[in-house]
């Protein structure tokens, strides 16, 4: 029997409601071909792209000739910006040229880990806020830059759960949770989910969305392992909705000796 | 400001042969288990594996350094081409075809001249190019180089240059004109051998050219290429060297990305033989060792190479391939070889190149494997201040 399972309240960011809660990034795939079907199989309607690599002058550039926008919500990101004015002349050359109003905003001064700058980011975003655009800041898991980001308007915040491509899971899940309890916007648990489960433990903190990419593009079957993500998303809202046993640290038996009272 | 030069007394060749030759097997298993499983290694341990015991585990080493730049670049390889700008110099490299003492066609080329290279290699779909040029000041000055890239700049979104070492202020105009990156290799960081090796000109000035990428970084450049050119030194030791080069310039300078190029002498004008021959199976595994240390770093690797050794070198450490490449100014515009052009007699090429596949046939050989070629990956213009 086909069965909704997502019955959970539609996830918005910027008032508009998004259908999916994956959310797929388009780099590191073999090909461009790869990059779509993996899209398609991961349900995902936003859809990270790195401005850096995107051939403006270029109509048949690989990645945005291969990314239906008619079919998904682009959230170019600034990746590779040093600082708040790299970012932010990159949006505005990147909105000058193709019109995307939503910036997944990252500045990551350092070129091996890639963590994101906390002091520059802010800056950034209250630019890019006053002009206009929809923010969404990559960050590391700081619950007081999450709510000075969300004061200064930021759409949603995307904390991230490790390093970005270093899969190793959710390690800041106390900061994350944090976040999460003290949010005004919706949560995007980013970088380092490298396993499905990775996925479902994102959602157990209470997390309203994942945004996933090396795990998919990397893998021996990136189409395959789209579609495992898919699923965890949506064995994980389920299995939330569903109204988890609540857990205790003793062994309970399901006949309690006090049945009998009843 | 500190630099590398004051670390260079510290780094004792001998005891690093002594290290090499004691490393066991079961280090090196024990090492790389311990990468295998995110433990973080230590500098040092470049000599644990450039050891004659790690090449006895090169199959395992290059399967961990296959996984780590799956992991980190995806199935990925950035795209590059040289543009010699002139084979002028004043230095007497005993292995460089450019040697002043070499009797060759030599000619430097013109703005108008390296634009019209320069648009074949757009048309080629060449968006990183990198400037190159014998150490000639009087012929290729910092006036020509800022104007070149004041004309180049709005056709490729990424200008580097390899050119003789200058200082802070220069290398800061030429960033301010479109430059975003610098290559410059140390040939080889020992002492002697580089006073051998360079016996006049300009170059022999060791510490001068050491501290160029330092320079480079603090005039901003996002893109710092070092490297040793192999065949001049025991590879090992110049590996040593090079790993702690490159972790100085990624602690002191954070935010420019550090790359390492893995260039090996090819025959060339001046007849050079090397002292200390580096083998295919050597190549790979220092190229592994560099990938085991280094996860993030882009390692490079050019046309010196033949087409059958890079192909199977894509993906197993190396990110970044030139294709097509020719090594004498107004080398792309020859149709064929030493014939004459509107802009004067064929000049010689620095090296042969071992790679002459076009860059299509390059790139189609990349997607064969199974990995998508880069072609872009900044745009300089992004870095201009916001009005």
């Amino acid at each position: 029997m086909e069965e909704n399972i997502n019955m959970l309240k539609p996830l918005m960011i910027a008032g508009r409601q998004i259908k999916s809660r994956l959310l797929l990034g388009t780099g590191k795939f073999p090909n461009s071909q790869v990059m779509a079907d993996a899209l398609e199989a991961s349900g995902a309607e936003i859809v990270t792209v790195a401005l850096r690599r995107v051939e403006f002058d270029n109509p048949q550039d690989d990645i945005i000739s291969h990314v239906d926008q008619k079919r998904y919500l682009l959230l170019p990101n600034t990746s590779g910006a040093r600082d708040a004015g790299e970012a932010v002349r990159i949006a505005r050359l990147a909105r000058a040229a193709s019109g995307w109003n939503w910036l997944k905003l990252e500045v990551t001064p350092e070129p091996n880990f890639l963590l994101p700058d906390p002091i520059e980011t802010l800056k950034a975003a209250e630019i890019l806020l006053k002009d206009g655009f929809v923010v969404l800041p990559y960050i590391n898991a700081d619950p007081i830059l999450a709510k000075r980001l969300q004061e200064a308007g930021c759409a949603a915040v995307m904390p991230l759960g490790s390093p970005i491509g270093s899969g190793r899971g959710i390690r800041t899940a106390d900061q994350i949770r944090i976040i999460i309890q003290q949010a005004t916007a919706p949560v995007v648990v980013d970088a380092g989910l490298g396993l499905p489960s990775h996925v479902c433990q994102a959602f157990e903190l209470g997390a309203d969305a994942v945004l996933v990419n090396t795990a998919v593009a990397v893998a021996e079957d990136p189409v395959k392992m789209a579609r495992a993500f898919r699923l965890a998303v949506e064995a994980s809202l389920a299995g939330i909705e569903a109204g988890p046993a609540p857990e205790s640290d003793d062994a309970s038996a399901s006949s309690p000796l006090t049945g009998f009272l009843r | 400001m500190s630099s590398f030069y004051e670390i260079i007394p510290s780094i004792d060749p001998d005891r690093i042969k002594v290290k090499l030759r004691d490393v066991t097997t079961k280090q090196v298993k024990a090492l790389l288990d311990s990468i295998n499983s995110g433990g973080i290694p230590q500098t040092d341990d470049i000599a644990i594996l450039t050891s004659p015991a790690a090449g006895e585990l090169l199959e395992p080493m290059a399967q961990l350094a296959k996984d780590i730049t799956l992991r980190r670049f995806g199935r990925t390889i950035q795209m590059y081409a040289p543009l010699y700008i002139s084979n002028h110099c004043s230095n007497s490299c005993v292995y460089c075809g450019f040697n002043v003492h070499n009797k060759i066609s030599r000619r430097t080329s013109g703005r108008e001249e390296i634009l019209s290279e320069a648009r074949l290699l757009k048309n080629k779909h060449i968006s990183q190019l990198l400037l190159v040029s014998g150490e000639c000041p009087a012929e290729v000055g910092i006036d020509l180089l800022e104007k070149t890239a004041g004309d180049l700049k709005g056709l490729f979104p990424s200008l580097s240059i390899e050119i003789y070492p200058l200082d802070t202020p220069e290398y800061r105009r030429l960033y301010d004109a479109g430059i975003d990156g610098l290559a410059i290799y140390q040939e080889t960081y020992d002492q002697e051998i580089y006073s051998m090796v360079h016996p006049a000109g300009p170059k022999r000035d060791y510490q001068y050219r050491l501290g160029a990428p330092e320079r480079g970084a603090a005039a901003g450049f996002r893109q710092i290429g070092i490297g040793s050119l192999l065949g001049l030194n025991n590879w090992r030791v110049e590996s040593y060297y090079l790993m702690q080069h490159a972790a100085y310039l990624m602690k002191h300078h954070w935010k420019s990305q550090i790359s390492i190029s893995f260039p090996r002498l090819r025959p060339a004008a001046g007849g050079y033989s090397p002292d200390y021959p580096v083998s295919d199976r050597e190549l790979v595994q220092m190229i592994c060792a560099f990938r085991l240390l280094l996860p993030d770093a882009g390692l490079v690797l050019s046309t010196r190479e033949p087409a059958e050794l890079r192909d199977h070198l894509i993906g197993l450490g190396i990110t970044r391939m030139s294709a097509g490449s020719k090594t004498a100014p107004g080398g792309y515009l020859d149709k064929t070889d030493n014939k004459p052009d509107e802009y004067g007699p064929a000049a010689e090429g620095q090296f042969n190149v071992s790679d002459d596949r076009p860059v299509k046939e390059v790139a189609q050989s990349i997607r064969a494997k199974g990995y998508d070629t880069v072609w872009k990956d900044w745009d300089k213009g992004f870095e201009d201040n916001p009005k």
